[in-house]
């Protein structure tokens, strides 16, 4: 029975009606993009049918590893979040800006062409959507065009997590897993026995436009319940925490900390961490010139602070040593992020740890930068566990 | 072709293989436009009309490894204003800089029937060695997309843009699934310099170091996490060991690495 939905409402949505609620976004007009298995991972890409879901996958994460694993049950949405973060939409890696071409001594500027077609990103996570909510105020306030046409028509799926990762850490950061953000659509996936269901809340009227042709039915205090559940149970069993009374206080007042030597032996400046992270956003902009010096195209791309030419002032870096861009890297994000935003820039969604390739944890790190500075610096670094 | 008051380029190949050269005559959609703004007065790769110097661009492929070599890349500098040395064997020595870890008479016992007729130097050494270089452009070989932004920052009188930083950047940009992260496959991105467009990890492969060390290559620390992810001291040793085996921070890292095989 198809009744229609309303906003504020909690339906459910039977495993068996995927399909259709796939259909109607599509019909809505929208693009759905979300999780898929790619290259041992899961990312996000175009999902056309529900099998392009990672039916039955999951994942296992620790500091700097990922593997790829089978679940015993068929979950459509039975992971944590992987190496890719829906910035990768808002705020694209590569991203050309406007084109210019001189003709007859003067000179053309076309900016791009605004085509794209509305996306829905179907599987966005409460640490996911909290991380989009801090890259709407760093876009927001910086007036940035493309990121605003952009983020104005997508369509918020979320889902929450029935699952934590051995990286998680949502809870310290108050961003989840429960989905407590302005959201267009929220589903909890319930496998129990031989049901399989999601348990849909109702958060806009965006939100209730795809639902018109999808089989739903009220959602019953039980179904509510078990729900409920499922999310309690990731809550429960997070696999990092971080204590952030007065972190930034700890963060800005101790650029001396014999700590950051320590983790910039470790570190490899390689920029992962920035990258994989859902929230940071530094960039550079350059100008393509073609041969015939005719022509100039000026891009956009993901930039980090552990890049050392990110910071040349004149030609030369002012963050020189690795140590002074960890140090930056950290500050900033947990620390400086409060005083520009108002705001953590961290989400805790535990992919700088995940995919640092050797493993650095910002979880340990700012907890050894709570322990008192001891006078002498250890004589070897010693990387964590595989 | 002459045309008054195009800068001439000359293209001179030392000790290589000749595939950064062919990386060149690969643009050819692009080579036309490169043709248009400058006389190619000595690219014999691609022609044999030949055009004394001087030159105003120099672009320099292999290494240094015979007397010969010596006396010409002091005459091509003396010819030319600007000398930018192109791939690995010109900027680093190339593989066969791995001659410099090794009994080069002995090599040429081995190798040749008349060994009395080879006259080369013990070692392969990459161009700045011997004399003055005004850009390096890295890779084994290089990207044609770099070549050209080189080509036309000094046609246009401008710092070219080619980012020191790692491969991991590019990697990630791409939305490649980091390989030594996702199936602990080594993978030399996080050391080495970005130019290639992460081309092997888009293939599932660890990065081999073609375009030699990034700006803060922390070659320690990845050497302790190969380790970690079941290298033994020899192999360690080799990943480093390749095309850029003379680049000083790749053979520092080969000979920690060697150190610890013999305690
Ligand atoms: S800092 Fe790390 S845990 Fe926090 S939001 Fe960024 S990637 Fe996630
Ligand atoms: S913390 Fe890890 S991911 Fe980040 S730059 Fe350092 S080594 Fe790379
Ligand atoms: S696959 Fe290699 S280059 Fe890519 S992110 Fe991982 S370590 Fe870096």
């Amino acid at each position: 029975m198809t009744e229609s939905a309303q906003v504020g409402g909690r339906y459910v949505l039977d495993r068996a009606d995927f399909p259709a609620f796939l259909d109607g976004m599509r019909a809505a007009g929208y693009r759905v993009v979300g999780p898929t298995v790619r290259d041992r991972a899961i990312v996000y890409g175009e999902v056309r049918a529900v099998t392009d879901l990672p039916i039955g996958w999951t994942d296992r994460q620790e500091a700097g590893q990922y593997r790829l694993e089978r679940r015993s049950d068929e979950a459509l949405f039975g992971y944590n979040v992987g190496p890719h973060s829906w910035k990768k939409y808002l705020f694209p890696a590569h991203e050309r800006l406007w084109t210019a071409t001189t003709t007859d001594g003067s000179f053309e500027v076309r900016p791009e062409p605004d085509d794209a077609t509305p996306l829905a990103f179907l599987g966005v996570r409460a640490c996911e959507l909290a991380a989009i909510r801090v890259q709407d105020r760093v876009f927001g306030l910086a007036g940035d065009p493309t990121y605003a046409r952009r983020r104005r028509s997508v369509l918020r799926v979320a889902v929450e997590c029935g699952q934590a990762g051995r990286t998680c850490f949502c809870v310290s950061m108050g961003t989840g897993p429960a989905v407590h953000d302005e959201v267009d659509l929220a589903l909890t996936e319930v496998l129990e026995g031989d049901r399989h269901y999601f348990l849909l809340h109702v958060g806009s009227d965006r939100g209730a436009r795809v639902l018109t042709d999808v089989p739903l039915r009220p959602a019953s205090p039980v179904e509510e319940g078990a729900a409920a559940d499922r999310v309690a149970s990731a809550a429960a069993s997070m696999g990092r925490s971080l204590t952030t009374t007065g972190i930034r206080d700890v963060l800005v007042n101790q650029p001396d900390h014999p700590r950051w030597a320590i983790v910039a032996r470790r570190c490899l400046a390689c920029t992962n961490c920035t990258m994989a992270c859902p929230t940071c956003f530094c960039q550079s902009t350059e100008e393509v010139p073609d041969l015939s010096g005719e022509k100039v195209e000026r891009w956009r791309r993901w930039d980090s602070c552990f890049n050392s030419q990110f910071s040349a002032v004149h030609g030369t870096s002012v963050r020189q040593s690795t140590q002074s861009r960890y140090r930056q890297w950290l500050t900033h994000k947990f620390g400086t992020w409060h005083d520009q935003f108002g705001e953590s820039g961290c989400v805790g969604c535990g992919r700088c740890i995940t995919w640092c390739p050797v493993g650095i944890d910002v979880t340990e790190e700012a907890a050894a930068l709570r322990e008192p500075a001891r006078p002498t610096v250890p004589s070897a670094s010693k990387g964590t566990t595989p | 072709m002459t045309v008054a008051g195009q800068p001439k380029l000359g293209v001179f190949k030392f000790a290589s293989c000749d595939g950064c050269q062919l990386t060149l005559l690969d643009c050819e959609d692009e080579l036309l436009a490169v043709t248009d703004r400058v006389e190619i007065a000595d690219f014999r790769e691609a022609s044999s009309a030949v055009r004394a110097g001087p030159y105003d661009v120099a672009l320099v492929e292999g290494s240094v490894t015979t007397p010969h070599d010596l006396e010409r890349i002091a005459e091509i500098r003396a010819q030319s204003r600007v000398l930018i040395t192109i791939g690995a064997c010109a900027t680093a020595g190339g593989i066969q800089a791995l001659r410099n870890f090794a009994d080069v008479d002995e090599f040429r016992r081995v190798v040749y029937a008349h060994p009395e007729y080879i006259r080369t130097l013990a070692t392969s050494t990459p161009i700045k060695d011997h004399v003055p270089v005004d850009f390096e452009l890295r890779g084994c070989p290089i990207d044609k997309g770099q070549l050209l932004e080189v080509l036309s920052a000094f046609l246009g009188n401008r710092t070219p843009n080619v980012p020191t930083e790692s491969v991991c950047v590019e990697c990630k940009r791409r939305g490649h699934v980091c390989v030594m992260v996702a199936h602990g496959t080594p993978c030399l991105g996080p050391v080495t310099q970005t130019g290639c467009g992460a081309l092997c990890p888009g293939f599932h492969r660890g990065c081999y170091g073609c375009f030699g060390p990034q700006d803060t290559p922390n070659t320690p620390a990845l050497s302790e996490r190969l380790t970690l992810l079941g290298m033994a001291p020899d192999q360690v040793r080799r990943v480093y060991r390749t095309f850029n085996a003379m680049a000083p921070a790749f053979r520092a890292a080969a000979d920690a690495a060697g150190k610890e095989a013999t305690p």
